[in-house]
């Protein structure tokens, strides 16, 4: 796969796949899908590179909004803020950037990287830190990594920007720079710490905007030929049929700061007379059928309106939804004891070994 | 209690005359081009039966008329009589590259897009000024509308359900200007979620004129008739509004009819909670009833290609109906149906084209038509086109079911022959008599309702409950609700995502019975 050129079609598609891999979390894109179509209005145009082009010592923007996704649809994603946030890891660092990345595939920030490439003219890597959604910084493959962990900026549409300069660790990035955002009414587009071009080749996720293109498409189509949209999923994705049932159940509680509680489903089809819940941290982290663990991450638990395909977030979700439960492979990256260490299920506090969906 | 209530719907409008919790009339009219002669007919037609007067000849006192139409939501679908409208979103900075109209469809939008003008203001999720409103630029904007010879206008606000201040003083200071101005606010129509919740602010701007004089016609219609009575218009969410309340937010009127069988379902069974299947003509919808009231969607809602957050009944539909084609080798039933064309297409009636009806007159269960002209379909064929006809109302309502257990389904509409005794996940089937005026039986027991919908902070999440219900309760009561019959059905609570401390979104929707006029 060389350099080319991101159709209208392409982001339309990976509307419905980043909102797919966000796993319940990162809001849902469609307010960044409709900034991109103003921007292709405007006949600005986006390339996707793939990392492998980038040079040892290109100098890459890490794209990323954070905060509630309740608040981003009222102080809609503009791209000129996140595009701000981009600006100004410039000219802090005083170099500019010759392409950009998303720090996570999943849900809105899946497209924001596109912005800011429209802006700045440069192409966006093909590639991602998450390889989905996670709630917090240190949830990365460049966290993994070590790499380091600052300089950060977070701006606001009213004109306040914020320079982090300097933490010594992942988890203080996400403490510090989560205070601002919440200062700043629950909504900030950041740039997260650049990388060169050689550590997103060793580092990053690769392929996840092409990937979530693939999965948006073969949904779509599937829509529009009134196919089977999940079918559709697998046809494209190494993933597994979990469950089909109805939403009997959400219970929702927020502690430090994030969402957190269990979705309860029942059978239906095959799945008759079996329960299954899913507990999330924002994300689904962990599924388990009749009290037995079933999927976990770093595995991808993706839960998808039954008729539509369409992702189904946790904030969202409701009492009597028709879903269907697929779950994908996580990042290798994430596999290894150093990355579950990171995203494993006992870094969301569940006493459980990691055992993949894809192990037998 | 003694209330008519009207159903206009595509090919019958039909009103019935409920009494002390019993339907004592029930007449259909047909539907006309203008729908208020169709209203003005049937309320003729059930006068016509005598059951609005008493044994001394003395007319009864009517407490209520509700109006069940989908006169709105076809002027949308239809683009039809719709007006230009005035968007003023007060949100600045924020939102810039997202303004007024942007996810319309094109062809829509250049209808009703009047102009746009973008000021400062609006909120933080936790009720904080995002920004002072720019009254200047508000003034400034009023003047440009009423220059643009714009007189309809649709004002939103970044969190206005969390604090409508902003939106209420931009449409003082419009109206300060534009004194005969339409002004819809997207505060009076709810939820979280800036667009969605525009868009639905401008359809309802767009509604401005059709809805004064739809709502005056149907004034009209009852004073003609004779009938000393407050006008009602029904809601999606199987509620009514006053009719100055639906006058000014029309599109809650929007999915009203289909909501109305359900509820018409519910009282005629006497069942609250029940799946319900309403067989019309050409097709048939599947509904839950949960407290008597249909389950809503889920799902954003698009009307006429825009995204909104409108309450709608969740509702499967399929092609099946009393004018459903019938193919006999290899058996299929629908989706094309002869529809309103029934009395003349159909075998039975000296046309040509084999439908459900028609087995039903050949199979006996009514008598219809000329029974001679489908002799030739034996009991057998027509046991398996039932058969398959069942099949198809079977697979609907497990689709729609929440529960792994049976449950009682209620079967209405004029197409309800279709619908088997017995039907697996289902206990019971429930026919109920005047189930074919199930949507005028429910227009005319309609409720009211009130909700909340809102961010708390700093409360217990009881308190934050507590706080959304006494909020939901007084928006019931002045929408004409009686408080002592408030009943709360539906209440949800989410923390916020990301945010620390207790902050939590609440929705609560309580209902209540139409307070007896003084």
């Amino acid at each position: 796969m060389s350099r080319r050129e991101i159709t209208e079609d392409d982001i339309e598609s990976l509307a419905v796949g980043a909102w797919i891999l966000g796993t319940g979390g990162g809001g849902n894109p469609y307010l960044s899908l409709l900034n991109m179509r103003v921007l292709y209005r405007e006949g600005r145009r986006v390339q996707l590179m793939p990392a492998s082009d980038l040079g040892d010592a290109d100098w890459v923007g890490v794209i990323a909004n954070m905060g509630a996704p309740l608040v981003g649809i009222e102080r809609l994603t503009d791209h000129e803020t996140i595009a701000r946030a981009a600006r100004l890891m410039e000219e802090h660092t005083g170099r500019r950037f010759d392409a950009v990345m998303g720090m996570e595939i999943g849900g809105g920030n899946g497209i924001r990287p596109l912005m800011v490439a429209a802006h700045l003219g440069v192409p966006v890597v093909d590639s991602d830190t998450m390889g989905r959604a996670y709630p917090e910084a240190q949830m990365t493959s460049v966290a993994v990594g070590g790499l380091k962990p600052c300089p950060l900026t977070a701006v606001d549409v009213r004109g306040l920007e914020s320079i982090v300069d300097t933490v010594p660790t992942w988890k203080w990035a996400e403490r510090i720079v989560r205070k601002i955002c919440v200062e700043y009414g629950s909504t900030a587009p950041t740039c997260q710490p650049p990388r060169t071009g050689a550590e997103v080749k060793k580092w990053g996720i690769h392929g996840t905007t092409t990937k979530a293109i693939a999965i948006g498409r073969a949904v779509r189509e599937a829509q529009r030929t009134h196919g089977d949209p999940v079918a559709a999923i697998l046809s494209v994705e190494p993933g597994r049929l979990l469950y089909k049932g109805k939403v009997v159940d959400v219970e929702r509680r927020a502690t430090e700061g994030f969402l957190r509680g269990v979705a309860r489903f029942e059978g239906m089809d095959d799945w008759r007379g079996s329960a299954l819940h899913i507990n999330f941290q924002n994300e689904w982290i962990v599924a388990s059928r009749d009290g037995e663990p079933l999927a976990m991450t770093p595995d991808l638990i993706c839960v998808l309106d039954a008729v539509s395909g369409e992702a189904v977030g946790t904030e969202t979700i409701r009492y009597g939804q028709r879903v269907t439960v697929i779950a994908l492979p996580g990042p290798d990256i994430f596999l290894t004891p150093e990355g579950l260490a990171h995203v494993g299920p006992r870094a969301f506090g569940y006493d459980l070994d990691f055992r993949s969906v894809f192990a037998s | 209690m003694r209330r008519i209530g009207i159903d206009v719907g595509g090919t019958n409008t039909d009103a019935v005359l409920i009494e002390e919790g019993r339907v004592v009339g029930a007449v259909k009219a047909p539907t006309s081009q203008d729908v208020t002669t169709g209203i003005l007919d049937s309320l003729k037609k059930l006068a016509a039966t005598g059951v609005l007067r008493g044994a001394d000849g003395t007319p009864k006192k009517v407490d209520g008329v509700m109006i069940g139409t989908t006169h709105f939501i076809n002027a949308v679908v239809q683009r039809r009589h719709l007006t230009k409208v005035a968007a003023l979103r007060l949100g600045l900075p924020s939102g810039a590259s997202l303004p007024p109209f942007c996810d319309w469809p094109e062809d829509l939008a250049t209808l009703v897009r009047g102009g746009v003008w973008m000021v400062e203001g609006g909120h933080e999720y936790d009720g904080r000024p995002f920004m002072p409103l720019d009254e200047a630029a508000v003034l400034k904007a009023a003047h440009e509308m009423k220059a643009a010879g714009l007189r309809s206008v649709g004002i939103s606000s970044v969190f206005s359900p969390l604090d409508p201040s902003h939106e209420k003083r931009a449409a003082e200071l419009v109206a300060s200007v534009i004194p005969d101005a339409a002004i819809t606010c997207s505060s009076d129509l709810g939820r979280i979620g800036l667009l969605e919740r525009e868009n639905a602010g401008l359809l309802n701007a767009a509604l401005a004129d059709l809805s004064r004089d739809t709502i005056a016609a149907f004034e009209k219609a009852i004073r003609d008739s004779g009938i000393a009575a407050p006008l009602f218009i029904t809601q999606n969410d199987g509620t009514v509004a006053e009719a100055s309340q639906a006058r000014r937010l029309p599109v809650y009127s929007f999915a009203s009819g289909a909501t109305n069988s359900m509820r018409g379902a519910a009282y005629l069974s006497g069942l609250s909670d029940a799946m319900v299947i309403d067989v019309g003509g050409t097709t048939t919808d599947v509904g839950q009833l949960k407290l008597g009231f249909p389950r809503e969607a889920n799902s954003v809602v698009k009307v006429g290609g825009v995204r909104t957050l409108f309450r709608m009944p969740d509702l499967l539909s399929i092609g099946l109906g009393g004018g459903s084609h019938v193919v006999l080798d290899p058996l299929s039933i629908g989706p094309v149906s002869v529809g309103y064309r029934l009395l003349t297409d159909a075998i039975a009636f000296g046309g040509t084209q084999l439908t459900t009806t028609d087995v039903a007159v050949a199979a006996g269960v009514f008598d219809l038509g000329d029974r001679t002209k489908v002799a030739h379909l034996d009991a057998a064929t027509c046991a398996r086109v039932f058969s398959e006809a069942a099949r198809l109302a079977e697979e609907a309502v497990d689709r729609m079911k929440t529960e792994a257990g049976d449950v009682p389904l209620i079967a209405v509409g004029g197409g309800a022959f279709l619908i088997p005794e017995k039907m697996a996940g289902v206990s019971q089937v429930i026919h109920v008599e005047h189930g074919d005026c199930a949507n005028a039986v429910g227009a005319a027991i309609a409720q009211v309702s009130g909700e909340c919908d809102q961010i708390f902070k700093d409360m217990t999440r009881v308190e934050a409950i507590e706080a959304a219900q006494q909020i939901a309760n007084d928006r019931a009561v002045a929408a004409g609700a009686d408080r002592a019959t408030l009943l709360t059905i539906e209440s949800e609570d989410m923390p916020l995502a990301y945010l620390p401390g207790n902050s939590v979104r609440v929705r609560v929707r309580v209902v209540g019975d139409v307070a007896a006029t003084a």
